[in-house]
């Protein structure tokens, strides 16, 4: 029995399931279930075992439909790794109950739907807007608001906090002292504001403002065909710009039923573990740097820019490297490629075992790190917590190994897995990820296997410039598809992969067009950092900025 | 024997010399560039590679990176700027002091780059002057040494900056 059915059957007693709608495409299980009943559904759904984790919330705005709003919530199992994407349908002007109270984890993804599309969720005691400054009008990813009407913000919001019930966050306290940190601040990163009332040197509250890099990569998604998407995704987590790119291409490459060859295969996958790599390197040095050690940053640098020079021999980009196509990559690998891989990985093994004594055996990083704010198993999974953070915190959940993709089930690695979930075993555990990415790439650095780099169906790929410039029907086939795009068929898929920092998800729907009707992301870092204000409740200033810096939020994938 | 003003001249010119004033200035202020950077996206990321060890910012005088607007007279903006950030990209403009110098790294910065959205500023010179801009996305670190180095030039040439000198801070501030 199918997993839909066995919903199906254990539904049936208790809700009035003729309404509801059950089907499965692309491989996705699918439920759309009318607003009365969706509370319902979701606790059920929640308490009875099947579905442990509140993946994302999005909207999708369909004007000519009748009631012209989806609410999408995307729930995981982390036993079998499976998943069910339910929907309900909304009129103008109609609202949902939240469900802030099933997962703590809804918070900002409502907030961020309502920003967006102006649907509201009932019993949210924060819907404001988040993404969007506060004199935007208008709810931007609805379909009649045009790309590029902008609108200029003359200021900035004063210190607030969320509303809890009991105060209302624009009222500050006056026993405490209230602090603003960031947006241009180092320790946030460039773009985050945290916002603190202080006793001392304790923080009684916090406030998260984020926004500051929202570039509309969306919105922005929708109005370019499928391939002209990929350089946008780049610039996602750019940190690990690789990654993005084939979680993208995977996705559309499910929903286009292709599965790309062998040697393409092997190529992102050694593309992905690099960008692990660089990408903890930046946690890691960064993180060090945050709590006052510079030489860490300066050390792993080095590494960084070796992997940048292998990047850059491969496709001549270092940090965006837009290297995937979809239906597999956009060339192939230059002679002697995976030899030079070979050769830095030996010596970025050397550079972990340094690293690591740098840091985890330091005894002022210990001091600051061990104990610290720690994230209890449960918490993390109600917040949606994915990646690094949420192994750190005991619960042993990688994509990589529970719905494994690209060959990653033939490979031998471990998970590395924290017991306290403070700011340490973060650090443990990405440090000795790093090590396993070395491994993996190794393995597939010695056998990789020979062939085509991409598939070779005319509708997808365009040909070689030799076919373009060379032979009459290159030169069709590349007119073709530039002029008529690649149109996908009509539907919608999810798709996620083991990004640096957790589960990177891409939820599609295509209307048949050759541009994406809605593409939504769901960023890791996004679930995580809305726990921020709850998890340094009581800690100090100094704690917190390590928090931030362990959660390793990025804001090009908070913000999008 | 050389006798009378010629032997003071030379004996001078064993331990001094002689240049003008705004000259020397120059020369210092040049060779003494402390950036602050704004780092907002990936340019940002691109930039710490510029300071990190294989570029190394520090070879061309602007080693000491200031995060406080006060101690700073080189802004370095790296990464989109959007509607929400410009509020607070102006006020930290102001906050620095005389001399002031602005360097544009990345085609975000610089013309808001591919994103034509609905949320981002096109381009940071529409509310603070910019001396150099340096185009690429993000910009290899070695453009951006020789933006560095361009601003140099101009410093030391003391080029006139009508854009900065006619700049008005947008009204709202
Ligand atoms: S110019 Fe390119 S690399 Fe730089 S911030 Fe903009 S998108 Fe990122």
């Amino acid at each position: 029995m199918s997993k839909l059915t066995e919903i199906k059957s254990e539904l049936a007693p208790r809700f009035s399931v003729s309404q509801f709608e059950f089907n499965s495409a692309f491989g996705d299980d699918v439920l759309v279930v009318p607003k009365s009943d969706i509370f319902q559904v979701l606790q059920f759904l929640r308490d009875s075992g099947k579905f442990d984790f509140l993946i994302d919330v999005c909207g999708v705005h369909y004007p000519q439909r009748q009631k012209p709003f989806d609410v999408v919530y995307h729930l995981f199992n982390s036993k079998d790794a499976s998943r069910l994407r339910v929907k309900v349908p909304l009129a103008e002007g109609e609202s949902i109950p939240s469900a802030l109270p099933l997962w703590k984890g809804a918070d900002w993804f409502e907030r961020e739907a309502f920003d967006m599309f102006g649907i509201r969720f009932d019993g949210h005691p924060n819907l404001r807007k988040i993404l969007t400054h506060h004199q935007f009008a208008g709810h931007p990813l609805r379909k009649d608001y045009e790309a590029d009407r902008q609108q200029h913000c003359t200021e900035t919001l004063p210190i607030h906090f969320d509303h809890d019930g009991a105060t209302r966050g624009d009222v500050l306290n006056e026993r405490y002292m209230p602090i603003n940190l960031g947006p241009s601040h180092p320790a946030m990163h460039g773009t985050l504001r945290v916002m603190a009332e202080l006793d001392g040197e304790t923080v009684v509250r916090a406030a998260c403002e984020i926004g500051y890099l929202h570039r509309c990569f969306e919105k922005m998604a929708e109005t370019h065909p499928y391939n002209q998407v990929i350089p946008y995704t780049d610039r996602l987590n750019y940190c690990s710009a690789p990654m993005n790119n084939v979680g993208y291409c995977k996705t559309v490459e499910k929903l286009l039923g292709v599965e790309i060859p062998a040697r393409a295969q092997a190529m992102r996958v050694i593309l992905c573990e690099l960008s692990r790599i660089i990408d903890h390197i930046i946690a890691v040095g960064t993180g060090g740097v945050d709590l006052g050690a510079l030489t860490s940053f300066f050390h792993l640098f080095t590494y960084r820019e070796k992997v940048y020079t292998l990047f850059e021999k491969l496709c001549g980009a270092r940090l965006t490297v837009s290297m995937t196509r979809i239906g597999g990559m956009a060339q192939d690998a230059p002679e002697g490629w995976f030899d030079d891989v070979m050769v830095f990985v030996k010596e970025m093994r050397q550079g972990i075992d340094e690293i690591s004594q740098l840091m985890l055996g330091n005894k002022i990083f210990i001091k600051r790190t061990q104990g610290i704010a720690p994230v209890k198993a449960a918490d993390a999974i109600a917040w949606g917590y994915t990646g690094p953070l949420l192994r750190a915190s005991g619960v042993g959940l990688d994509l990589r190994k529970s719905k494994p993709y690209y060959g990653y089930e033939g490979l031998e690695f471990d998970i590395p897995v924290g017991t306290n979930g403070d700011i340490y075993d973060r650090y443990l555990v990405r440090i000795e990820e790093m090590r396993q990415s070395c491994r993996i790439i190794e393995q597939v650095c010695r056998s990789v296997p020979g062939g085509d780099y991409t598939i070779r169906d005319k509708g997808i790929v365009l040909p070689e410039k030799k076919d373009v410039y060379g032979n009459i029907e290159g030169l069709m086939n590349h007119f073709m598809l530039v002029i008529k795009g690649l149109r996908p068929p009509v539907g919608e898929v999810y798709d996620a992969t083991e990004a640096a920092n957790g589960e990177l998800g891409f939820y599609l729907v295509s209307d048949g067009s050759a541009n994406p009707y809605r593409l939504k992301v769901r960023p890791p870092c996004f679930a995580i950092y809305q726990s921020f204000p709850t998890v340094v409740k009581g800690w100090q200033v100094a704690d917190a900025i390590a928090t931030v810096a362990s959660m390793n939020v990025i804001a090009g994938e908070l913000d999008r | 024997m050389i006798t009378g003003t010629q032997r003071h001249d030379d004996m001078s010119r064993s331990f001094a010399l002689t240049t003008r004033l705004d000259a020397i200035i120059a020369w210092g202020q040049k060779n003494a560039l402390w950036p602050m950077p704004y780092g907002t996206a990936c340019c940002g990321i691109e930039l710490m590679s510029v300071m990190g060890p294989k570029y190394d910012l520090a070879r061309f005088g602007a080693e000491v990176v200031r995060f406080s607007p006060r101690q700073s007279d080189l802004l370095l903006v790296a990464g989109t700027i959007t509607e929400k950030m410009a509020p607070v990209l102006v006020r930290i403009y102001r906050q620095m002091l005389e001399p002031k110098f602005v360097i544009s790294m990345g085609a975000c910065a610089s013309s808001g780059g591919f994103y034509r959205a609905y949320h981002v500023l096109q381009g940071c010179d529409k509310v603070i002057p910019v001396d150099v801009y340096v185009p690429g996305c993000p910009p290899t670190p070695e453009a951006v040494l020789d933006g560095v180095m361009l601003l140099q030039r101009m410093i030391q040439k003391r080029t006139p900056r009508p854009w900065k000198d006619n700049w008005k801070a947008p009204d709202y501030e």
